[in-house]
């Protein structure tokens, strides 16, 4: 792994939105709400990084930034050696040829209006306006194949494919342009349990076949587990915890990487019911007025003073793996 | 006795390209305070199974056969009759908190209302009876939260609300419909914490309707498996999980990552759920099954007893050739 080239550095990543509060004056100062907020990771050639997280964490924002969907407010995108933080329109678009991502719901990212083989051909048409229609069709076939969709599907709408269908459609847009990375925004999460297993098993044969590299994003931290080389695990915008899937689940050294990890239930009756599961207290901090310190702190069982005071960096605490806590278990 | 049986039911709905069949001769009973999961993917007819013993199923829905609560058919029952049931002795919470929250009313009205028409208390009682319901789904600081709008709660509280609101006329069956698929794992796991604490303390038998079979696992002693409409499999969760008798059951059972072990690849079911309008004349997992004979296109194998008579399955393959 050491010797693979890196792909993607982020450092010190800041993504704040501005909010009106309600009812505001047209000179009141908009909020910021910081939905990322100094987040680093890097990424190499070949590898799955999963990102996990309850919802409003910031994990769709941090994918959103790293192609530039979402301006970043500072730090850097380092892609290949070039920055990316702060570039638009033509500076990005040879970039995005080789960033591709998958979204969630698989039929809301389709355009109904659209054939199948329009919507996996329109990359092509965008990135390579000279290409042979001929071409095009047959790069198209073999897509459609190589994802599990029989080519004689490509002149139907998205509306008469299931969703785990329309999210092989997804799959193979992405694909067309034979990118290096791809960013998987909770791609499985909206499908039975049946056919999550079917994608993310052709996600896995198809990295293996074209030496991709994945961004998985997900909440269920059992898929996640099983798909990503390492994981990195988000709370409230901040970075807790970094480190080899295998690492992370066996030992986790963010208090909160523990009790999320505690929260997921086990589908074996004689090990769950003996299980002790350790609740988290209380509720999600607003991003708007984020707590002091370790963001953490407010729900931490090990929460101290200093805690409050100083905001915990992103430290080596073993070997390749990494946590941000000033008392890691 | 049983609390709640099912039987024979059918559910029918008419559109405009002809009849789809949400659920095909089901039938199940359920005892006072037990626990039992429904289990099955989307448009298995979970859900429909319990719409029908709630009166609510769409207009263009039909259900045959009956569903008896103690010694009342639920079934064809007028609404005015059904509404003496529901709430009093059924109660029902729902997989969105949001949308099945009035968004116009407060908490404190929502709640008011239902002990008002329901018990005829006065509106100070009802007051204070539905604040001491929300401490004992230990929601903070019930007095303030009473007094909020739904949207203003997040979405563990609002379960938690909906929760309380179920419970307020002490029934005796509650029904969840997936009440924990909207939120996150922490959340998920107070919540299913709170259920069971609440089955505890107030004795109700409660019907789990969900996906998810790691919340079955920690929460249910019984467990159902439909597909397309059908039952697949019935019996003591532990058992299922342990050796499922049925090559559905078995299927689902592999095709979850989990956290305690590694599995190198996860073993798919092949293809997808079958079309409820469509279904084949036999078994409706005979399209996606390792194991499909010829007769299983053609015949509907029946609901048998196996392992002395304390689990159901309906599979024509001998339980011997399983693996």
């Amino acid at each position: 792994m050491s010797e693979a080239e890196t792909l993607l550095r982020v450092e010190d990543l800041k993504v704040y939105f501005d909010i009106r509060p309600e009812g505001a004056m047209p000179w009141t100062k908009s909020l910021k709400l910081k939905a990322v907020d100094g987040v680093s990771f890097d990424l190499k050639a070949g590898e799955t990084l999963g990102i996990v997280g309850e919802s409003g964490c910031g994990k769709s924002t941090l994918a959103r930034a790293v192609i530039s969907m979402v301006p970043a407010e500072s730090g850097h995108i380092v892609w290949l050696g070039k920055d990316l933080a702060g570039k638009t329109g033509d500076a990005i678009r040879p970039v995005r040829r080789e960033i591709q991502m998958i979204f969630q719901d698989p039929l809301a990212s389709l355009n109904p209006r659209m054939t199948i083989g329009d919507i996996i051909s329109e990359p092509l048409w965008t990135h390579h306006p000279k290409m042979k229609k001929a071409e095009v069709k047959l790069k198209v076939e073999d897509m459609m194949r190589k994802v599990g969709l029989l080519p004689n599907l490509i002149n139907r709408y998205p509306h008469e494919f299931s969703g785990g269908q329309c999210q092989r459609i997804g799959i193979a847009r992405a694909l067309i342009l034979e990118p290096k990375l791809i960013i998987c925004d909770e791609p499985v999460s909206a499908l039975d349990v049946s056919i999550q297993a079917q994608v993310i098993n052709l996600l896995q044969s198809l990295q293996d076949e074209l030496g991709l590299s994945l961004i998985f994003i997900a909440h269920d931290l059992s898929v996640v587990k099983h798909i990503s080389d390492r994981v990195m695990v988000l709370y409230l915008g901040n970075g807790c915890e970094i480190a080899t899937s295998k690492d992370l689940y066996a030992h986790p050294r963010h208090p909160y990487t523990r009790l999320l990890i505690s929260a997921v239930p086990i589908p074996d009756p004689s090990i769950e019911l003996s299980r002790e599961v350790e609740l988290i207290k209380g509720e999600l901090p607003s991003p708007l007025n984020p707590p002091s310190g370790c963001v953490f702190r407010t729900r931490c069982p090990k929460a101290q003073p200093l805690c409050a005071e100083e905001k915990p960096k992103m430290e080596e605490k073993s070997d390749g793996h990494f946590a941000a806590c000033h008392f890691p278990d | 006795m049983s609390l709640l049986e099912v039987k024979d039911l059918s559910i029918s709905f008419e559109i405009t390209d002809g009849t789809v069949n949400a659920v095909n001769g089901l039938s199940f009973d359920i005892d006072a305070g037990q626990t039992l999961a429904i289990v099955g993917e989307s448009g298995s007819g979970k859900s429909q199974t319990v719409f029908a013993a709630m009166g609510l199923l769409a207009d263009n829905g039909t259900a045959k056969g009956s569903i008896k609560f103690g010694d009342l058919e639920l079934i064809g029952m007028s609404e005015q009759r059904l509404n003496k049931v529901r709430a009093e002795q059924i109660a029902m919470i729902f997989q969105d908190p949001m949308t099945s929250l009035n968004p116009y009313m407060r908490i404190s009205d929502q709640m008011v209302e239902v002990l008002m028409q329901h018990k005829k208390m006065n509106k100070s009682d009802a007051l204070k009876e539905s604040i001491k319901m929300l401490e004992a789904v230990h929601l903070p600081d019930a007095k303030s939260v009473i007094r909020r709008y739904p949207h203003e709660c997040s979405g563990g509280m609002r379960q938690r609300i909906m929760i309380a609101m179920a419970l307020l006329c002490r029934p005796k069956l509650l029904i969840a419909d997936e009440p924990t698929t909207a939120l996150d794992v922490t959340v998920q796991a107070q919540i299913m914490t709170l259920l069971s604490d609440v089955q505890k303390e107030f004795g109700t038998a409660i019907i789990l309707i969900t996906h998810d079979l790691g919340v079955v696992a920690g929460s249910c002693r019984e467990t159902l498996v439909m597909y397309g409409g059908r039952v697949m499999e019935f019996g003591k969760t532990k058992d299922i999980f342990a050796s499922p008798g049925h090559p559905y059951t078995k299927g689902l059972l592999s095709a979850i990552p989990r956290l305690d072990t590694e599995n190198a690849e996860l073993a798919s079911i092949p293809g997808n759920p079958p079309n409820a309008m469509t279904l084949p004349k036999g078994c409706p997992f005979a399209g996606r099954c390792a194991h499909t004979m010829d007769k299983c296109w053609d015949v509907m194998p029946a609901l048998e007893p196996f392992a002395e008579g304390t689990r159901l399955r309906a599979c024509h393959l001998p339980l011997e050739e399983m693996n």
